[in-house]
């Protein structure tokens, strides 16, 4: 009986979140394509190179001019029709939704990939690893600095060192990009010990071991400037987060109870903390995915934040669409283990009593 | 409510943080005013979108003047003479020579007791004749006697004499030194060196090459041939130094853009942050009040908004339509209004609605409206107050994050535009640091003393935090 009504639930929530996927894909195909202003951008561009390469075709040279510019419009609405632009955007929108919702992610439209392809899939496939490689690293020094730092100072409250990791926090105002600049600044400009942006030194060198601590080196100035921009605050919402929940009555019982200071810290401090840290930890790592675009701007860094802030720049749909789709997923099926999860973890879901 | 403020204000001033931050947010309002007032908006736009032109005295990529106390070294200021501008050290005669032809004599005498050379040297003219143009000859003379004629020409329209880049003079001078010195400089000698430069066995290499101080002198003399033939000639020595903010590669006024970034910057900063927690914590109080359907569907709007990536769709927006920067905050504020905030509201208000007082307010028969207007939504507001003044400083950095990924309002000058100039402009490569790092400052006193005053509010508005 009980297990029937989670089974139920989960599979609501799971429409519910299909549904949300759905719906933000097609507003994205809506937005990216400015409501079909992309459709002129390409159209144009189309006639252009067909025209172009009509009037440089030495076998079209003996045409006069009204039977050149006929073959143009025919071969332009050929090509229209193959790509389907004879329909009114309202339709392929739908067309678009389906193909993207399927993973079919199709072809840029202006963007290629660095070995020249235009696929979408290679073009997103091309820039992951270098995303991942940095923003999750990062992402996930953070989450332990933050667990560690905060577990270690909310059993030394007031000693020196929680106070001036307290004052210490505002410094998180500033975004990690900022902090980026004055790391470029001091260690690239003036000490010219690391390098001031890219992935690898061009050339790249060719022994695998030197590229790895090539990359490395690279990595250097960006994960700093993300660890110093946000691990304090990271530390002290943690702390604050842990002391909170230890003056709860129930481990005020516990400790009156006699029970060891271990025991405590583990069954009644860490146990009810455990879901928020859980959902925190797995957001993180699926916003991560998406890079930072203003860090890969500064640093020069060719991941998925580079590609989605040129694909926002310069209208190419597919491009956005892919990404969008991608990130959507991973979010819904991450928050549907989530429930999940919860249902595992927290004993007022997996009763029902909540 | 008003001794209620007045015990919140007086908590405040007891975190000396707090006191810190709202006096940097009060010395900028005060910059903000002064800026507003002294400088026109109109004003401001002009001077930073007339480009060189308008700028064309101004040296370029310039310090700010207080370098030279930090260095230890006096750095050359800009000095311009102009013979339209009558001044001491400008002389301009002419002399009947016959009938119709006038000899021109112009002097300019300046001095140059500065510990470093100048970055350019220009002689902008402008010349009137009716049939024959004035055949003139420049003249360069230095503290030690030595002359250096600089060109003969015959100028037919106004124009400018670049002396730093004229390679002919180049090539003469390392000429001139060669056969004085008998060795050849170790390096590319140009006339804005060996024109100041003592000539001795010094100016033979680049690091050991010194400034020559003393009365300078451009003599220029002219053939005019007309009865309304005249000469005029502007001489500007470019210094290293401009104002208290130094130039950019445009040769304009940084400190304007650093003066008006402060209004914009908090100005923007604050209406983003207080209309974003406003809408967020309307639509947050609305769904947790009514409930069902209303409920269900907010809910799920704010998880469309929460998938759709906030900053590729504001790129989007801004490369299509170039908005200006209020529109963008508009856009902006459109953007985050069902942002991931609305859930953190409605999960307040969902504690609150519970809570006896609303009961009682049912009981006498209060409205919808009214509870959520007069009973839930004040309640909520002091927790607000932090979360807001934090967030200031989160829009003012999405600004500058705009400027720098080079879509920001293209017209209006702000720190970010300035940090974005001297990023692609080679600041960090070139050593031009006050370049990214005066914005960088502002910038950085600003979300400080912001966050300051957030974190202080914190701590009183939820006591909670304050145990801990």
């Amino acid at each position: 009986m009980l297990l029937r009504g989670v089974a139920l639930y989960l599979l609501k929530r799971a429409a519910v979140l299909l549904l949300t996927v759905v719906v933000a894909v097609y507003v994205t195909i809506l937005v990216a394509n400015m409501g079909g202003y992309v459709d002129e951008i390409v159209k144009g561009e189309l006639l252009f190179s067909i025209s172009t390469s009509v009037y440089q075709n030495p076998a079209y040279r003996t045409l006069n001019e009204t039977a050149l510019r006929n073959l143009v419009n025919q071969l332009y609405e050929l090509e229209l029709k193959k790509r389907g632009f004879d329909q009114p955007f309202f339709i392929r929108g739908f067309n678009y939704l389906r193909d993207a919702l399927t993973l079919d992610l199709g072809r840029s439209l202006f963007i290629s990939s660095d070995s020249g392809s235009r696929s979408v899939r290679i073009i997103i496939l091309e820039r992951l690893p270098n995303t991942v490689l940095l923003f999750t690293t990062t992402q996930l020094l953070l989450f332990f600095i933050g667990l560690f730092g905060g577990l270690y100072l909310s059993r030394r409250f007031g000693s020196r060192i929680e106070r001036s990791v307290s004052l210490l926090a505002p410094l998180s105002a500033l975004p990690g990009w900022f902090y980026g600049l004055f790391l470029i600044l001091i260690f690239a400009s003036v000490l010219r010990l690391l390098p001031y942006g890219g992935m690898v030194d061009i050339p790249p060198p060719t022994d695998r071991f030197a590229y790895a601590l090539s990359v490395l080196k690279h990595m250097i100035l960006p994960v700093m400037s993300w660890l110093l921009a946000y691990s304090f605050f990271a530390i002290y919402t943690r702390r604050t987060f842990f002391l909170i929940f230890s003056s709860e009555d129930f481990v005020e019982v516990a400790k009156a109870k006699g029970l060891p200071e271990d025991l405590v810290r583990r069954r009644y401090i860490l146990r009810p903390t455990l879901p928020p840290i859980v959902t925190d930890f797995s957001l993180t790592l699926i916003a991560s995915w998406l890079g930072a675009i203003v860090t890969e701007t500064i640093f020069n860094w060719p991941g998925i934040g580079r590609l989605f802030y040129e694909a926002a720049a310069l209208f190419d749909t597919p491009v956005i669409v892919g990404l969008v789709v991608i990130y959507s997923y991973l979010l819904a099926v991450t928050v549907f283990v989530l429930e999940i999860v919860y249902a595992i973890l927290d004993p007022r879901i997996r009763t029902g009593v909540v | 409510m008003s001794s209620r403020t007045r015990e919140y204000l007086r908590a405040l001033a007891s975190y000396k943080s707090a006191v810190v931050g709202i006096a940097v947010i009060m010395a900028l309002v005060a910059i903000s005013i002064y800026t507003v007032i002294a400088i026109p908006y109109d004003e401001a736009v002009r001077l930073w979108r007339a480009g060189e032109q308008h700028w064309l005295d101004a040296p370029k990529n310039a310090f700010p003047s207080w370098y030279s106390f930090v260095l230890q070294k006096r750095l050359p200021e800009t000095i311009i003479r102009d013979t339209t501008k009558p001044g001491p050290g400008v002389y301009k005669v002419d002399v009947p020579a016959g009938e119709l032809i006038r000899i021109l004599r112009i002097d300019i005498d300046f001095r140059f007791d500065y510990d470093d050379f100048p970055s350019e040297i220009n002689i902008f003219y402008s010349v009137r004749f009716n049939r024959s143009a004035p055949q003139v000859t420049m003249t360069w003379t230095k503290p030690d006697g030595t002359t250096v004629q600089l060109r003969k020409f015959t100028p037919s329209s106004d124009g400018a004499y670049y002396v730093s880049i004229d390679r002919d003079l180049t090539s003469r001078e390392v000429e001139r030194i060669v056969a004085k010195l008998g060795a050849r400089p170790n390096y590319e000698l140009s006339p804005t060196m060996s024109l100041f430069a003592v000539e001795d066995r010094s100016i033979l290499e680049s690091d050991k090459v010194q400034v020559l101080k003393g009365n300078y002198r451009l003599s220029v003399e002219g053939l005019l041939f007309d009865p309304q033939s005249d000469f005029d000639v502007k001489l500007v020595v470019y210094g290293k130094v401009y104002g208290w903010a130094g130039t950019d590669h445009l040769r304009r006024d940084i400190g304007i853009a650093l003066l008006w970034g402060t209004p914009i910057a908090l100005s923007f900063g604050l209406i983003a942050a207080v209309a974003v927690a406003l809408i967020q914590m309307s639509v947050g109080a609305v769904s947790a009040w009514f409930g069902g359907a209303v409920d269900n569907a907010i809910q799920r709007v704010t998880e469309i908004f929460i998938v759709l990536p906030f900053l590729p769709t504001l790129i989007m927006v801004q490369t299509l339509y170039k908005v200006d920067i209020w529109t963008l905050l508009l856009v902006i504020i459109a953007l985050l209004s069902f942002g991931p905030g609305v859930k953190n509201y409605r999960a307040l208000f969902l504690q609150l609605k519970e809570s006896q007082y609303i009961e009682a307010a049912k009981s006498y028969g209060a409205g919808s409206a009214r509870i959520v207007a007069l009973h839930l939504i004040p309640r909520v507001m002091p927790t607000m107050i932090p979360s807001i003044v934090f967030s200031v400083a989160d829009f003012v950095f999405l600004e500058a994050a705009l400027a720098i990924l080079g879509i920001g309002d293209p017209r209006t000058p702000t720190w970010g535009k300035v940090i974005q100039d001297s990023f692609y402009g080679g600041a960090l490569f070139k050593g031009l640091y006050y370049w990214t790092l005066e914005p960088a400052f502002l910038l950085l006193i600003t979300s400080l003393s912001f966050a300051l005053v957030g974190f202080a509010l914190d701590k009183i508005f939820n006591p909670r935090l304050r145990e801990v």
